[in-house]
């Protein structure tokens, strides 16, 4: 672990200047993960920055019939607030469905965007990753790629992005807020994240210095008609090999809205409003979403190890639209092991 | 009626629980004695080659850092490899710590570096630079399976498995047949506790050391012969352990390396490992296996062959029991077992819960399954059908085996006679339902133990003995025996473990703790009873003038003639009347050369027999245990609570080898790559559901005077097989090789 | 053959950090480190204040063994820093309860032997605390799930469930008004035993004929 010096911030624009005033600099907010990566040396920042004490932790309604998260409120008390949980049922479960308790009451909703990936490679410092260390090859293809991606991968890297929420963000059509050097501006969830392409080490369009202060959701919560489902190799407290958040607006049994994402697939939440238009117009019918899950898995290349989740995704999906469905039915047997208290 | 100090075979709640609960039970990482330093060890990213350099320099000169410790600058220790075999090592060469350049196996400790702190210490070790020469490694099993071979040497009392009969004349004679080859990967125990050392510096090479370990016996002889120091300078203490299941049968290296750098520096010195070097060192084995088994018309077996292939490093051979269950669990004329190993550029493999049988009963357990089906008979009535009353192995009757009462009390707890037997026949709304069964074998085995008893001028009675208490609940049962044999409230009663200065016990392990430790209680507390009676004729006490030992019993507290219970003296007034502080005992169950080549007159064993149901999603494929009946013969059980304990935990190990456990190497880097609890799989609490233990009643006066069989590996045999064969059971998918992740059954 | 060197530092610190004051306050009682910026709340609690009841089981955030309760939330010690934790009010096991009055999960935990080797259990128990705190979870799936961050490898954990469902069935009971209280073996009659029967005061028993 790396010897590093630490301010506990007050004001934002303070943070900000702190950031711009030390080289390899990092913010920390609940810490769930840059500790870790610190502890294996995969981060070594030399200055930390505290954000706890900037105020950034409300919750709140917006003018438009939305909702803002401050980016220091925790993933557990963004879950429990009682807006989200009659509002957006979907993040609440996609939230609970991710890490633990306690590392739901310390992690943040900012930091929740900033999780890096868990892939064994790249937080291995014996073996060589292109995130970590540009143009040192990926470890990752051609190894143990039970965790990695099938979507959107480059050749430089096959990375998954760990989180469950940032599914749900993505299904949701959240808006990242930050402020940095230049002043505050906006990001639409699905342009936060980047695929890896050519420059693997970058997760995210976040400039440097940039802080996220808060994410906002707009007013359609879809509260009515979802599902968050997510296949692990243990029952709780494990990384996703496949999540799939589905939310769906029903006239009747005619689909007049989907949102499709998933997770544990590739190097972002993964949305695709290609399949969400094969659905839109359709009856809600498992002939739908077959098709729908067929679409989103068009261009899925498996690793090796990881070949089994492109059958998987495609059955996680057609059984979350499933689900999304029959919400207000009586739920099939199988939703006590599926879906998630 | 049962006497109010009746302790034996009751329920009676962990005497170390309030430490546990509290937090006050301290274990090897935190003695903090006062100027400790704290080291921390680098590890070796290359599976084989050499160390080319080591720049040290940045490092030392960081203030606080008081010593880097490479092969370069740490002295020879002991010259001879037999100086660094402890009492469970294998045959070859033991691996030594910091000794020379060669790297064996990745995550090799290459380094230790000491510093006044172990924020400092861990931070040094981030910026160690060491360069290396990689050399080609081997480390796929499946590849040198031509290449293995028959181990002359293993572990002390190692046999090899035994053929009998002809099992080709056996295969040909069956008319209904099975074959089939199971795998499993390499598993490591990963304690919660992780292995740590604390080594307090009392001056003049005297230390008093703190080590996770689960024989502090074994740890003292190696620290003295590594080191040449004498037992009076190496005090070793394990008051609590972390969890053992056999990660600390052997001295691991961080005790050498707290040794070493405390004797260097002459300070005190705390090594702890790192979660990711809990995958440095033993481990269960990959082990690939073949079983064919045939059938008559009626279902007895005619033949049956087991060969197992297991991978151990270039440098020990580790060998286990893999296959020898085999020619015991079942009857049968014709058995072939063969055993081989497989040089590989691992660490040494290490006895992990139920060595040997935890695998082999997977392999067997799925084949008996197998069999039945090809046979056209429930799984249990097949085994009932080939069930074995004399050992055919051994050539010896069992001392006891009630076996058949854990199949009829297990499966009418389970309700197993309403199972349909088709694959997929059994449903609970969408979801398949799967009940498969298994059971398992275990040796009910006894080692030498020394144990005292004291009796102070209050009533106290101190019981003491060198064992361990890795969670097995040792404390607790060595209390209710003792204070049963003395009469004693167990209030009254203290047993003392964990420490060199105690009598000599063996290390914890092999399921013959409560066996080897607790008949040793008894006999200490007969020579103390003794002793009393003795004292009391020395009194002014006509009561007892002429008793002999036979005449009294020790209860409530007091001697009382049997032959006039009203008559009774109170064991405290005769430790004050003997004028000394205290009256001690002590017992010696360490065998005699005669006595040890005598050849036993019984074939001693545990048993079980487990009934496990699955659910399994039809679409998703997702699996989920819901409930199991895990029905156990082991003689006597002194305690229904804690060993009821050790059962469940079975259960949930057989259920994690079964859906989620593996060590997953990467073979192009010779490392294993989820050396972490957040890929290395093992259940959590919402895995787990319901669970049942049965005691089968069982009375053995053969196997030892209290008739303890142990229990702390049987209850794990035939669960991961059981969970399969449920598995099979529910989707008709037949997976042989664990453990069976979803990808397996899509 | 090839060569293989650790890789470097990208940015090694011209010199080390300065240890820095951090004032904690833990079970009631306010502590002054000087300690290292990177020195987690873990191990902050177990080197620096010997409060070595909060264990370390992976220091990596994926066991659970090392939670404590902040400001009554429950939370895993070894990734947070103690200089993040300023003004929080910490409660480790160390502050759950005493010899002589145990915490009724503490209690619970002994009666249902919820634990074996009693490594994990201190993290079990205070997680179980914040899950009291938390007030989510009432049936046994929920308390199974919530129950999820905290491993346990000796595999106690059907005896961890009760023990949970018995505090929670009590603590609703006691809501609800009712005069219910946690069960307890009587610890102070058993002492009482122990010396009447050293000091030959209790009545004679019938021994086994």
């Amino acid at each position: 672990m790396n010897s590093f010096t630490f301010t506990q911030a007050t004001a934002v624009e303070a943070a900000v200047q702190d950031k711009a005033a030390h080289e390899g600099a990092a913010y920390i907010g609940g810490g769930t993960n840059l500790i870790d990566l610190m502890k294996e040396n995969v981060a070594r920042p030399t200055h930390l920055i505290g954000l706890k004490n900037l105020g950034l932790d409300n919750i709140e309604n917006t003018p438009d019939g939305g909702l803002r998260l401050g980016a220091l409120a925790t993933n557990a008390d963004t879950a429990y607030h009682p807006e989200v949980e009659k509002r957006y049922p979907l993040l609440n479960q996609a939230i609970l469905a991710g890490a633990s308790p306690q590392l739901r009451n310390m992690a943040t909703d900012g930091g929740n965007l900033m999780q890096r990936t868990r892939c064994y490679y790249f937080y291995d410092l014996a073996t060589p990753c292109n995130k970590r260390e540009p143009g040192s090859g990926c470890s990752a293809i051609g190894g143990y790629t039970r965790v990695h991606a099938i979507l959107g991968t480059s050749e430089q890297c096959i990375a998954t992005h760990p989180s469950d929420m940032c599914v749900a963000l993505a299904a949701l059509d959240a808006t990242v807020r930050v402020s940095g050097p230049n002043g505050e501006r906006t990001i639409a969830f699905e342009d936060f994240h980047r695929l890896p392409g050519n420059t693997p080490e970058r997760d995210n369009n976040l400039e440097p210095g940039e802080l996220i202060t808060g994410l906002d959701l707009p007013a359609k919560g879809f509260e009515k008609n979802f599902s968050y489902l997510k296949l692990r190799d243990r029952t709780s407290y494990a990384f996703a090999l496949v999540s799939v958040a589905a939310t769906l607006e029903l006239d009747g049994t005619t689909i007049k809205d989907a949102r499709l994402a998933l997770g544990g697939v590739a190097h972002k939440p993964w949305r695709d409003k290609a399949a969400e238009a094969l659905l839109i117009g359709q009856p809600a019918t498992a002939d739908t979403f077959r098709r729908a899950a067929a679409k989103v898995l068009e261009g899925a290349k498996g690793q090796g190890t990881n070949n089994f989740k492109i059958e998987l995704a495609k059955r996680a999906i057609v059984r979350a639209l499933k689900q999304a469905t029959e919400m207000n039915q009586a739920l099939d047997a199988t939703a006590f092991q599926n879906s998630n208290p | 009626m049962s006497l109010i100090t009746d302790y034996i075979g009751k329920p009676t709640s962990r005497v170390d629980g309030p430490a546990k609960v509290l937090g006050t039970a301290k274990y090897a990482a935190e003695f903090n004695v006062p100027n400790l330093l704290y080291g921390y060890v680098v590890s070796s990213p290359i599976a084989k080659g050499k160390i080319t350099k080591i720049d040290s320099e940045k490092v030392r000169a960081l203030p606080g850092v008081q010593e880097v410790f490479t092969h370069e600058n740490v002295p020879n220790y002991a010259f001879l490899d037999r100086s660094y075999k402890d009492d469970v090592a294998p045959g070859g060469s033991p691996f030594r710590p910091l000794h020379d350049a060669e790297i064996k196996y990745s995550l090799q400790p290459v380094a230790l570096i000491v510093a006044d702190t172990f924020e400092l210490a861990r931070y040094a070790a981030s910026i160690l630079h060491i360069e290396y020469e990689e050399a080609a490694h081997e480390t796929e099993l499946t590849k040198h399976i031509d290449e293995a071979y028959e181990p002359g040497r293993g572990k002390t009392g190692y046999k090899p498995p035994k053929s009998r009969g002809n099992f080709g004349r056996g295969w040909k004679e069956g008319v209904a047949h099975m074959e089939g080859q199971f795998s499993h990967h390499a598993q490591h125990h990963n304690p919660m506790e992780m292995f740590a050392s604390t080594v307090e510096w009392l001056g003049d090479k005297k230390l008093n050391i703190y080590d996770k370990t689960q024989g502090v016996f074994n740890s003292q002889q190696y620290v003295n012969k590594v080191f040449g120091l004498s037992k009076d300078q190496a005090r070793v203490i394990s008051k609590y352990t972390g969890g053992g299941f056999g990660s600390g049968l052997r001295p691991q290296y961080q005790l050498f390396m707290a040794v070493m750098a405390s004797l260097q520096l002459e300070r005190s010195v705390r090594v702890s490992l790192t979660r990711q070097q809990m995958f440095s060192f033993g481990h269960r084995p990959e082990t690939l296996q073949h079983v064919a088994l045939a059938t008559a018309a009626d279902g007895s077996l005619t033949g049956m062959n087991h060969f197992a292939v297991a991978e151990t490093s270039q440098f020990e051979d580790f060998t286990e029991n893999v296959v020898g269950w085999t020619g015991t669990l079942y009857d049968c004329k014709n058995v072939k077992l063969g055993y081989r190993l497989a040089k590989l550029d691992v660490f040494s493999p290490l006895d992990m819960r139920a060595p040997g049988a935890a695998s082999g009963s997977i392999a067997l357990e799925i084949a008996m399954d197998e069999m039945a089906y090809a046979a056209g008979l429930d799984p249990l009535e097949f085994r009932i059908r080939n069930y074995s009353d004399f050992d055919q192995a051994q050539n010896l009757p069992y001392s006891s085996k009630a076996l058949r009462k854990c199949y009829a009390e297990g499966a009418a707890k389970f309700g197993w006679e309403q199972r349909t037997p088709e694959p997929g026949s059994m449903r609970d709304g969408n979801l398949l339902v799967g009940w498969g069964m298994g059971g398992g074998i275990w040796d009910a085995s006894k080692q030498p133990a020394v144990v005292k008893a004291s009796l102070d001028a209050d009533g106290h009675l101190t019981v003491s003995s060198g064992t361990n208490d890795i969670g097995t609940g040792t404390y607790t049962i060595m209390t209710q025996i003792a204070a049963e044999s003395m009469g004693l409230p167990i209030e009254a009663v203290t047993f003392v473990l964990g420490d060199t200065t105690l009598p000599e016990s063996p290390l914890q392990g092999g399921s013959w703790t409560a066996a080897s430790v607790g008949n040793s209680v008894v006999e200490a507390c007969n020579k103390l009873g003794e002793a009393l009676l003795k004292q009391a004729q020395k009194m002014d006490h006509a009561t007892f003038k002429d008793a002999k030992i036979d005449d009294v019993q020790f209860v409530n507290g007091q001697m009382r003639l049997r032959t006039d219970l009203t008559q009774g003296i109170v064991l405290r007034d005769i430790v004050q009347a003997s004028g000394e502080p205290k009256m001690e005992a002590e017992n010696s169950t360490v065998l005699t050369k005669l006595e040890m080549l005598k050849p036993p007159k019984y074939s001693m064993h545990a048993h079980n027999a487990v009934f496990v149901e699955v659910k399994v999603d039809p679409d998703l494929m997702t699996v989920h245990v819901t409930r199991v009946v895990n029905a156990v013969a082991a003689g006597r059980i002194i305690n229904p609570k804690t060993a009821r304990s050790q059962v469940l935990g079975s259960v949930v190990w057989g259920i994690s080898s079964a859906l989620m456990e593996e060590s997953v190497m990467d073979h192009r880097f010779g490392r294993y790559m989820n050396h972490n609890y957040a890929e290395y799989h093992v259940p959590v609490n919402a895995d787990i559901h319901d669970i049942d233990v049965i005691f089968v009643n069982e009375e053995d006066d053969k196997v030892n005077p209290l008739g303890i069989k142990g229990i702390g590996e049987v209850g794990l045999l035939g669960v991961a097989a059981a969970v399969a064969n449920a598995i099979y059971h529910a989707t008709g998918k037949r997976v042989r090789d664990l453990p069976i992740t979803i990808d397996k059954l899509l | 053959m090839s060569q293989f060197t650790q890789p470097t530092l990208e940015r090694p610190p011209m010199a080390l950090a300065p240890t820095q004051a951090v004032s904690l306050n833990i079970n009631g009682k306010a502590h002054t480190l000087q300690i290292a910026p990177w020195t987690t709340l873990l191990d902050a609690l177990r080197e620096y204040l010997d409060l070595t009841g909060t264990k370390k089981g992976c220091d990596h955030g994926q066991c659970g063994a090392c939670t404590v309760l902040v400001d009554g939330k429950r939370i895993n010690s070894c990734l947070s820093l103690a200089v993040m934790q300023e003004g929080s009010e910490i409660q480790t096991i160390e502050g759950l309860g005493s010899e002589d009055n145990l915490s009724p999960l503490q209690q619970a935990f002994i009666d249902h032997d919820a634990f074996q080797c009693g490594y994990c259990t201190p993290g079990q128990i205070c997680s179980a605390q914040g899950l009291l705190n938390e007030g989510r979870a009432t049936t046994e799936a929920e308390v199974r799930e919530l129950m999820s961050g905290n491993l346990c490898r000796c595999g106690a954990y059907s005896n961890i469930l009760s023990a949970v469902m018995e505090v929670l069935g009590n603590k609703g009971a006691e809501a609800a008004g009712s005069q219910a209280t946690p069960k307890k073996e009587s610890k102070e009659g058993a002492r009482q035993w122990a010396a009447g029967a050293a000091s030959q005061s209790v009545p004679p028993v019938e021994p086994a004929k």
